[in-house]
């Protein structure tokens, strides 16, 4: 599976849909949204960063192993905000003690 | 067959075996690169929650519009970037050499947006340096939330400036491959440096989508 070639018309419909979801995030982000603004802007991101490396960086075709170490990638990153994220949101509990 | 010896290292059993190697490895290394990014988004995630005004009054003083041409132009780079190695995947060198060529020509047009952009933050006093910072008295923001808005944008110099530099370092490297590919080094069987380029400056582009809400559409205009 290591030379799958992917026809340029895939890449063409990623292309597609990226730049829609640029337009898609940065309209989002011109109207009132009451706080959600950056919630929002992220599952965008989420989407559009998934498109990326699933067909421009050929993740989908690739074997299992690099699916577990692309995926590592990110749930590092999730540890890392995660257990940062744990301390600063619970600092003063229990209140009034 | 002949074709695979040139290029077979000897410790591999074949090609395929030798190309899942150099792209595991790639992918290790862009795990690491996560890691180096994780730390600053670590940083604004815990200062965006602590200091919510600063940051989001920050994010509205950026320059929104030159942010997301500049994200079109990266997206492009990296459709122009999957149709280089698919040229070198099918053995057009033509379409290669153009791809790399206006890949690179994509990521100069991004940092010379990119560079007016800063040019623009200089003028408004948005550099938290001594002598280039200054808020209007109009903003609504106390003292504390000043200092707290330098921050900010310390955060942003500092993600969008080590963004700049991969960008910088991933222009060389495909500028070495566009000189190479003139000189028909690459072929459907051996374009391993092309792919692991590619997957660089995905990697770059990946960054880029998460920094544009991050910094520039979480804001309050």
């Amino acid at each position: 599976m290591a030379h799958h070639v992917v026809r340029p018309r895939t890449y063409l419909l990623v292309f597609a849909a990226l730049i829609a979801l640029t337009a898609l995030t940065v309209g989002a982000s011109q109207i009132d949204l009451g706080g959600w603004h950056l919630t929002v802007g992220l599952i965008f991101a989420v989407a559009k960063a998934t498109l990326v490396v699933l067909f421009f960086m050929h993740l989908w075709y690739s074997s299992r192993l690099t699916w577990v170490v692309a995926l590592s990638g990110a749930v590092f990153l999730g540890i890392l905000i995660f257990l940062t994220m744990n301390d600063y949101l619970t600092r003063g509990w229990p209140s009034g003690l | 067959v002949a074709s695979e010896h040139a290029h077979l290292a000897h410790h591999f059993d074949d090609l395929d075996q030798q190309n899942e190697s150099l792209s595991l490895g790639m992918w290790v290394f862009l795990v690491t690169e996560v890691m180096i990014f994780g730390g600053l988004f670590a940083a604004y995630t815990v200062y965006r929650h602590l200091y919510p005004a600063a940051f989001s009054y920050g994010s509205g003083r950026l320059n929104w519009k030159l942010a997301s041409v500049n994200t079109l132009v990266l997206i492009s780079s990296s459709l122009t970037m999957a149709l280089a190695v698919h040229g070198a995947q099918v053995g057009s060198r033509r379409t290669l050499v153009r791809c790399l060529v206006l890949t690179i020509v994509l990521g100069v047009a991004f940092l010379v947006i990119k560079g007016f952009e800063y040019a623009e933050d200089v003028h408004e006093g948005l550099v938290p340096a001594p002598g280039y910072f200054h808020v209007e008295a109009g903003s609504g923001l106390d003292a504390n939330q000043v200092r707290q808005l330098r921050l900010f944008l310390a955060l942003y110099f500092c993600m969008t400036g080590l963004h700049a530099l991969h960008m910088v370092v991933g222009m060389g490297v495909l500028a070495c491959l566009a000189l190479l590919a003139r000189r028909d080094r690459y072929s459907p069987e051996y374009h391993a440096p092309v792919e692991m380029a590619g997957l660089y400056w995905h990697f770059v582009d990946v960054i880029w989508i998460f920094l544009l809400p991050l910094l520039y559409l979480s804001g309050t205009h």
